[in-house]
Formats: C-alpha cells, sequence, structure tokens
C-alpha cells in the first residue's frame, strides 16, 4: 500500500505515492535524483543526510519520505540562488573547508543552520553546532573557519 | 613570485589556491558510486555470519527467492570455481596464504563474513529478502586475542596453520648484543597499539554494467586504485581485462580502506554479468564497520639501549601484528612499515625487530592511513620520553642528542633504508619556539605543586612516503601522467593517481600552469577512469605528488621541448635559441621575434609545417619511477591540562612543524596536516575497536566508535619547514599521513607527562576520560 506525498523540494512541488517505509534520504535521492543529499551511517550519527526541513536542519535518513508530507525542503542542490553560491558554500570553498565532499552538503546546511539564529557565532559554539556532522578529512578547523567567514559575509550583506 | 623554470617552478607553484573541484561539491553535483543510477538496475545485500567462527551445515534460500522482486540468490557453492580468490599482493618469505573467497563456502571466520548474496529490484527488497535467507551454523571455537592465539592449544583459525602463525619476519642492523652489554640502562615497555576503523565517510560500494553485445563490463567502485582492481577483476571473473572497465568516481575517503580488492567487487561483477542488468551494492555503515579493513593492532615489545647521557645504542622489538582471519591486499606487509620505521629520526647503530603475524576470529587489518609507520612513531616517540623520564633528562635534549646532523644525509638507517633529506633539529626548534616550551616547563613545575595536570608533550617523526621504488613494492610504485595540450590551448592531464579528496586536480594544474605559462583554470585533470587513463598505481602512501606529480611535472617538460622546437621552426632559428617567457616563444636577445603559445600549439596541430622528425599534435606520456622513497619529518608539541574531576583531556596548545620538502599549495597541506592529526586525536584518546572474546565487534556502530567530532578538536597551529627532496625534480615529499605519525605520540606524551606526579609510566591507548580519571583517583584514594 503505498501513501501520497506532498512536498515541496528547493522551491519544487512534488506529489508522489511512496512506500510508507522509504526514507525522506532515499526519496530525495532515488525518486527525485536529488543525490547531493548523501547517506553515511543511516542510522542519524554522521549528519550527511542533512537537509532544511521548513528551514531547520534535520537527519533525512531516519525520517520517513511521509513523515515530511507537506513540508518545505531545501537540499544542498537549492542553496544557490540564480547561479550565485551561497556564502557558506563560498566560505566552504574559500577556507577549503572539504575534502573528501561526501560530509560537506550536510556541513553547509548544519552551518547555515545556526547562521539563521546565530549571526556572529564564536568558535566553541560552531564547534557544538556541527556535534551531528562528522567528517573524517578535515579536521573541522577549515570547517569553523569556513562559517565564521560566511558569518562575517552574511552580516554585511544584511547591513 | 619568481617565474617557472624547468625544475625550479615559480608563478602557481606554492600558491593557496582554493580547489577547482570544490564548485561540484559544495553544490551537490558531484557523483560517488551510490548517486549512479542506472536503467534496470538491481540491488545486492549481501547475508553475513553472526558469529565469529563456524562451520556453515546447510544455506536454505528457498524462502529468498520466492521473496518480491527478487531476480537471484547465491551462495558459496555459486561462485565456487567460477570467482577466483581475493587477492594478496604482498610478498613475505613463507607467508601463509590461506584460501578467501567473496563468499564463504563451508566456514566463516570473522563476523560479517559474507555468506550469500540476494539480488532484487528493489534497494528495501534486497534486505528484506537478505533477512529470509537461513543458515544452519554449527559454532566453533573463537579466538579474538593474538597472544592467545599463539598459545598451544588455541582454536585454529585455518586448519592448515595450526599455530595460528601467517608470518615472521625479523629485520637486523649492527651488533645488538654489544649494544646492550655497553647499555648504562635499559629501557622496556610494553605498547599496545589498538585496532582501529577508518570510517571513510562515504561507505564502500560498487555499482557493474554489463555490456553483452561488447561483452565489456563496467564498474564503478570506490577505490582508491582503479587500475589495480580492474586487472584484479579481470583475474578473478576471467573477463579479458581489455574488457573490463573501472571507474572511481568520486570518492568519499579512504584512508587506505578503499586501497584495496574487495569480496564484493567481483561479486557485483560478476552478477551483472550473469544476470545481464545492472547491479548496485552500497554498504551499509554497519557493514563498513565489520567487514571493510580495520587498521593497527599490535601489541608490542620493545627495549632500548642507552647511555647516562643519553645516546642510544640500540634497539630491540618484537611486534606481534593481529592480521584478523585472512589476508587483504596488502595485510601482512603493513607491521613491516612498523620495523622500517622504528628507529625514528635517530641513529641507533644496533637494531633488531621480530614481526610476527597472527591469525584470529577479527576481520583483516591493512593500510590505514600511515600504515605501519603510526605504530612505529608511537613507539619510538613514547621510548624516547621514557628515556628522558629514566634519565631524568628533557624530552627534547634526549631527541636532539640522536638526532643526525644535515650533513649526513642521505642518512643510511641500521635497518637498510636511506633517509633523502632532513634536518630533524630545524622544526624542533621552531615548535618548542612557538608553544613557548622554557616558560611551559617552568610553568608546569608550580602547576604541579598546586595540584594541576598540566603536561607537555613532543613528538618527532620522520616517515616513508612517496611510495615508492617499484623493487620494494608489491604491484609496482611508479605513476603515469599524460598531459594533452589541446589545440586551443587548453591542457587535459591524465593522471594513474586517484585522488578522493586531496585536491589533485587543482595541485597538478598548477604544475602544469607554470610549465606552460597559463592558468590552472585551462587544465583539467582526469583521473580514476581506466578507459581514459593510462594504466596507474593509483592514491596511497603519500605519493600523489611525489610519484604522480613527479610524472606530470615530466611530461610537461616533454612538451615543453616540443613547443620550444616548434617555435624555433616558426622563427626560422635554431631551438636552443628560443626562450619560454610570459607564455611568448620568443628568439633570445630579441623579444620582438616571438610567437604566443597558443599560434605554437595551432601550428603544431594544423601540421602545415613541421620541424624534421615532428609528430603533429602535443601530447606526451611520462612514467615516473622513483629511485626512492621521500623521508617528510617533523615536530608536533602538544599541552594539555587533565580535569582531576573528569579526566578530560583539554588541550591548550596544539603546534604541528611539518616538512614535507616543497608545497605545491599550502592550502591542501594545512588541510592534510589538520585532518591528521585529528585522526591521530582519535587514536590516542577515543577510539577502539573491541572484540570481545566471542569475536563480536561490541564497537560496530558510530554509536560505540567514537570518531572525533568538532568539538573534541582544539585549534591547530601549523607551521613549517622546507627541505627540498634529492629524490624528484621539484623536491617534493608528500603529506598525506604525516599528521597521524607526528601526532599520535605526542598528545599520549603530553598526557602521560601531565601524570608525572602520580608516577605513572605509561597508559594504553586511547587514553578515555575514564582510564585517566581512575588512574588520579588511584593516588587519591
Amino acid at each position: 500500500m503505498k501513501a501520497s506525498i506532498r512536498v515541496n523540494v528547493n522551491g519544487q512541488s512534488q506529489q508522489h505515492e511512496v512506500e510508507p517505509r522509504l526514507l525522506l534520504v532515499h526519496y530525495l535521492r532515488d525518486v527525485l535524483g536529488l543525490t547531493g543529499t548523501h547517506v553515511g551511517c543511516e542510522t542519524s550519527l554522521c549528519g550527511a543526510c542533512t537537509v532544511l526541513l521548513n528551514g531547520r536542519a534535520v537527519k533525512s535518513c531516519t525520517l520517513l519520505a511521509v513523515q515530511a508530507d507537506g513540508a518545505e525542503i531545501t537540499t544542498i542542490e537549492g542553496l544557490a540562488k540564480d547561479g550565485k553560491l551561497h556564502p557558506v558554500q563560498e566560505g566552504f570553498w574559500e577556507e577549503h573547508g572539504l575534502q573528501c565532499g561526501y560530509c560537506t552538503p550536510g556541513m553547509i546546511l548544519a552551518g547555515y543552520d545556526l547562521l539563521q539564529h546565530t549571526p556572529d557565532p564564536s568558535e566553541a559554539e560552531i564547534r557544538r553546532a556541527l556535534a551531528g556532522n562528522l567528517c573524517r578529512c578535515t579536521g573541522y578547523q577549515h570547517i569553523v573557519t569556513a562559517i565564521r567567514s560566511a558569518a562575517r559575509k552574511m552580516r554585511a550583506e544584511a547591513r | 613570485m619568481a617565474k617557472a623554470k624547468a625544475g625550479q617552478p615559480g608563478a602557481w607553484f606554492g600558491r593557496p589556491l582554493k580547489r577547482k573541484e570544490d564548485p561540484r561539491l559544495i553544490q551537490g553535483l558531484a557523483h560517488y558510486v551510490d548517486d549512479i543510477q542506472l536503467s534496470g538496475m538491481l540491488y545486492a545485500s549481501l547475508v553475513r555470519s553472526p558469529y565469529a567462527h563456524a562451520r556453515i551445515r546447510k544455506i536454505d534460500a528457498s524462502a529468498a527467492r520466492k521473496a518480491p522482486g527478487v531476480v537471484a540468490v547465491l551462495t558459496g557453492k555459486d561462485i565456487d570455481g567460477v570467482l577466483g580468490q581475493i587477492p594478496v599482493a604482498a610478498a613475505l618469505p613463507e607467508l601463509r596464504i590461506p584460501p578467501h573467497f567473496p563468499l564463504a563456502l563451508d566456514r566463516v571466520r570473522y563476523v560479517g563474513e559474507a555468506v550469500a548474496v540476494v539480488v532484487a529490484d528493489d534497494r528495501y527488497r534486497a534486505r528484506d529478502a537478505a533477512d529470509l535467507v537461513e543458515v544452519d551454523y554449527e559454532p566453533l571455537p573463537v579466538v579474538s586475542d593474538p597472544e592467545k592465539a599463539l598459545a598451544p592449544g588455541a582454536p585454529k583459525v585455518h586448519d592448515q596453520f595450526p599455530d595460528n602463525q601467517a608470518c615472521r619476519w625479523v629485520l637486523q642492523g649492527g651488533d645488538v648484543e654489544k649494544a646492550f652489554r655497553q647499555a648504562d640502562r635499559i629501557v622496556q615497555q610494553r605498547f599496545v597499539n589498538q585496532r582501529l576503523i577508518p570510517v571513510a565517510m562515504e561507505p564502500r560500494g560498487v555499482v557493474a554494467s554489463y555490456d553483452a553485445g561488447r561483452q565489456t563490463v563496467t564498474v564503478w567502485s570506490s577505490t582508491q586504485i582503479p587500475h589495480l582492481l580492474k586487472t584484479q577483476l579481470a583475474l578473478m571473473t576471467g573477463i579479458p581485462e581489455t574488457h573490463v572497465h573501472v571507474i572511481a568516481p568520486e570518492v568519499g575517503g579512504g584512508f587506505g580502506s578503499k586501497l584495496n580488492v574487495y569480496g564484493e567487487e567481483a561479486l557485483v561483477t560478476h552478477l551483472a554479468r550473469t544476470l545481464g542488468r545492472p547491479v548496485k551494492w552500497t554498504e551499509s555503515r554497519r557493514e563498513n564497520f565489520l567487514v571493510t579493513i580495520h587498521g593497527r593492532d599490535q601489541v608490542n615489545e620493545i627495549e632500548l639501549a642507552v647511555k647516562k647521557d643519553g645516546r642510544i645504542l640500540g634497539l630491540r622489538a618484537r611486534i606481534l601484528a593481529d592480521l584478523g582471519a585472512y589476508h587483504q591486499l596488502l595485510t601482512p606487509a603493513i607491521p613491516t612499515l612498523t620495523g622500517l620505521m622504528i628507529e625514528g629520526c635517530y641513529k641507533i647503530p644496533a637494531v633488531r625487530v621480530e614481526y610476527i603475524g597472527v591469525f584470529t576470529n577479527k576481520m583483516c587489518t591493512d593500510a590505514y592511513r600511515g600504515a605501519g609507520r603510526p605504530e612505529a612513531s608511537y613507539l619510538i616517540e613514547r621510548m624516547m620520553d621514557l628515556v628522558a623520564l629514566e634519565l631524568g633528562k628533557d624530552p627534547a635534549e634526549i631527541r636532539r642528542k640522536n638526532f643526525p646532523s644535515p650533513k649526513e644525509f642521505p642518512f643510511a638507517t641500521t635497518t637498510g633504508i636511506v633517509y633523502d633529506s632532513g634536518n630533524y633539529t630545524a622544526p624542533l626548534d621552531k615548535a618548542l619556539d612557538l608553544v613557548g616550551y622554557k616558560k611551559l616547563r617552568a610553568e608546569q613545575q608550580k602547576a604541579w605543586k598546586q595540584g594541576r595536570y598540566l603536561g607537555i608533550g613532543l613528538s618527532t617523526y620522520v616517515e616513508i612516503c612517496a611510495m615508492g621504488p617499484s623493487s620494494t613494492m608489491p604491484a609496482g610504485g611508479w605513476e603515469s601522467a599524460t598531459v594533452r595540450i589541446q589545440p586551443t590551448g587548453k591542457v587535459t592531464v591524465l593522471t594513474g593517481a586517484s585522488p578522493h579528496g586531496q585536491g589533485q586536480e587543482t595541485s597538478f594544474a598548477q604544475i602544469v600552469a607554470d610549465g606552460f605559462g597559463i592558468s590552472p583554470e585551462d587544465v583539467v585533470v582526469v583521473h580514476g577512469d581506466t578507459s581514459t587513463v593510462p594504466y596507474g598505481i593509483g592514491t596511497f602512501g603519500s605519493r600523489g605528488t611525489a610519484v604522480g606529480g613527479t610524472a606530470v611535472f615530466q611530461a610537461v617538460e616533454k612538451l615543453k621541448q616540443k613547443l620550444v622546437v616548434m617555435a624555433a621552426h616558426l622563427l626560422g632559428v635554431p631551438p636552443k635559441r628560443i626562450e619560454a617567457r610570459n607564455g611568448r616563444y620568443q628568439v633570445k636577445g630579441n623579444p620582438k621575434k616571438s610567437k604566443t603559445y597558443n599560434e605554437v600549439v595551432l601550428a603544431a596541430y594544423v601540421a602545415k609545417s613541421l620541424p624534421k622528425d615532428f609528430e603533429p599534435g602535443l601530447d606526451a606520456t611520462s612514467i615516473f619511477e622513483p629511485p626512492n622513497y621521500t623521508f617528510p619529518f617533523g615536530a608536533h608539541a602538544c599541552v594539555v591540562e587533565l580535569d582531576p574531576e573528569t579526566g578530560e583531556v583539554k588541550f591548550r596548545r596544539y603546534v604541528a612543524v611539518d616538512d614535507c620538502g616543497r608545497v605545491v599549495n599550502p592550502l591542501l597541506v594545512d588541510g592534510q596536516v589538520q585532518g591528521g592529526i585529528v585522526q591521530s586525536l582519535g587514536q590516542a584518546l577515543l577510539e577502539e575497536a573491541v572484540y570481545d572474546a566471542n569475536g563480536q565487534l561490541l564497537t560496530g556502530e558510530l554509536m560505540d566508535y567514537a570518531v572525533p567530532k568538532a568539538w573534541d578538536v582544539p585549534w591547530l597551529e601549523t607551521a613549517r619547514t622546507e627541505t627540498p627532496s634529492p629524490v624528484n625534480p621539484m623536491g617534493v615529499k608528500g603529506i598525506g599521513e604525516a599528521g597521524t605519525i607526528g601526532a599520535t605520540p605526542a598528545i599520549v606524551n603530553a598526557v602521560l607527562d601531565a601524570l608525572r606526579p602520580l608516577g605513572v609510566r605509561h597508559i594504553d591507548m586511547p587514553l578515555k576520560r575514564e582510564k585517566i580519571w581512575a588512574v588520579m583517583q588511584g593516588r587519591q584514594g
């Protein structure tokens, strides 16, 4: 038995019949073809699958697609607007905040989430905000500087 | 910045250029193996043993075969005689190699060993059906401890090797007996270098698609070695190598765990061929913990013969390495690197190392970032601190006393290798200066009096990398590069290296840009595709830049010569009168007479008029065979204070001074160093793969295995000294593993240094809070 869901993903409305057990991350990846959201653990521990659900960062590997019915979702593919990178994306590029890139979409969206409510985070606040996102390559330091750099840019833009 | 010239890189070399690969990665536009969707694709799911050791009495797959969407179920019997063994490339005298197949035939020897594969039209259905496969196991006695495995009467992992010994290897140089006779003191310690799990963020994955018309299989795999995998897949499946095409697309980290040939790669290839539909297998994180190679796992006994003044006369060590149940590609070779590098950056005239490899009912160990060298640096650097402790001397001074001087390079070690270049006091001085060592030692005395646990840890390391001379490598140590100037002047580089996060699409573009006086923007680096890229070896052993980059450099040199010949022809002068400057080829002494790079390139392609013996086009392949390894080195200093209430290790400073020769891109080098240090921190303080006596992996998930998080990590201060390598024309060495080699002992030494007032000599890693807290309580209680 399939269930009908309606979601808005990256500004586009979508309607699909899905198995009730289908994970949101597999809906995004396999049904919508948005493979920028990665699966790293299937247990909410690594954060590679982080997306924005109604504006907040969530782990899409432990959420069912049917639970997202009616929600607005932003994936990494939807962050750049009109070909312009979001300041958090720019920060990761400029500060070398990524190596293999696998954790990166989740890291960027976790950083985005933090900057929504904490526009000028301290190093400790950034590190704490990334508690649910693992990176095995960078040692996190350049991710911290990337988010700081984005914060500076976003504050300047907001002025 | 200086202008580029041959062997003297200039303009782009050395710049912290941001990476060319990032735009696709930060926008979700990159494609890893699991992102590949092919029409009609099937999904494989493995049935794995829940027992560490058991006989397979019977497998009943009838229910699974009837399950919805299931296309096939294969057991060991179905591939017996069809698929070859999982290869081992390591060569050691009298190495015992047990049979090792992609699916177990009649016996399983570690938890997670695959016994059957289910293929269905959907990944969920494949997993459902895998649960329906009934396997009747007869559990057998388990041995999961390497020392117990060697004891008489231990359960036999392989009946044909009743003592569970996989290999024995002895390395000796100098008169060890004499050294120990002449010693004023013998410093001894036993160290456990715990088993680690690599945890690349992308689990492994394989997609295979068979073209029945062309009888060709295309395999996408998250591998560090696409070419070697192609060869091995051909051997394992019987498909001619000409008909096997391997692609390593975006690969989400490896750290050695993808420097291998796994059963699933052959199995999925075989399934795609026999079923006539594309097949995908994606490892779950649980599987990644159980069945992707593990690292380290050694029990070491070591003793140093020392003089009163701190000079080291000799070293004796026994390395007991728990190899797990089978060999993967390099399993038994890894501990030999521990032996080779056990002298560290010291002059030790007499050395004897005995390495014994042991079979146990656990997953195989193999290369994990550093691969044998972090074990070596940990041993010798912990020992240097113990020597200092026993002699009542400063750890920095003990190290300094035993360094070879810069004049002694190339320096032949007692274990028989030759360190290419070095100046070991330079990074130590710099690190001590940056961290404020003298002041810290004074502060420490006060802190101890106040009951505070302040510790300062040093490590001075040397590592062996840029692997390596083919004579010493299991399957070739060279690397290939093809540099192709296109008619428009844009350049395509095909490299046999297979970067998976290291950033060589950028650093190689910098090397090429300097060579032709163009921008890195105009250079595209292609890797990981065996149909496009000439045969290569891959990315591991900190070899990408020093071996792969050198091949690129050499191919560029070939083309530069060709461009000069063409320019001379166009300008009507002999080639020796041409000089390349600012992207133009001009006649020496007459800069007005010149041709642009683009004019020369185009002339080589349109070929209206060619110099004598000049082949049209601009395409050059070079293969670099390194004459020696390179030996990066450095000094790390770590300052911690321990929380007496919780045992927490609070970092005050972390300073890393690394010397990796000349640096192509300092941004990438910093990234490698920082990432490596944090993996070291994981080993020093947090990570530990724990198997119980039944061979069950108790730390088989991210919930139980503590990969460092952002908040576990202090701010890392990095600096460099630069001692070029004479082994390659760019003078580069390699930096991929330095962090994991240099940092672990610095952190452990800092914690033990903090505990000195308690008379604590050693605690085995990981130095978890509870261990430190218990030690403190022991004193207080």
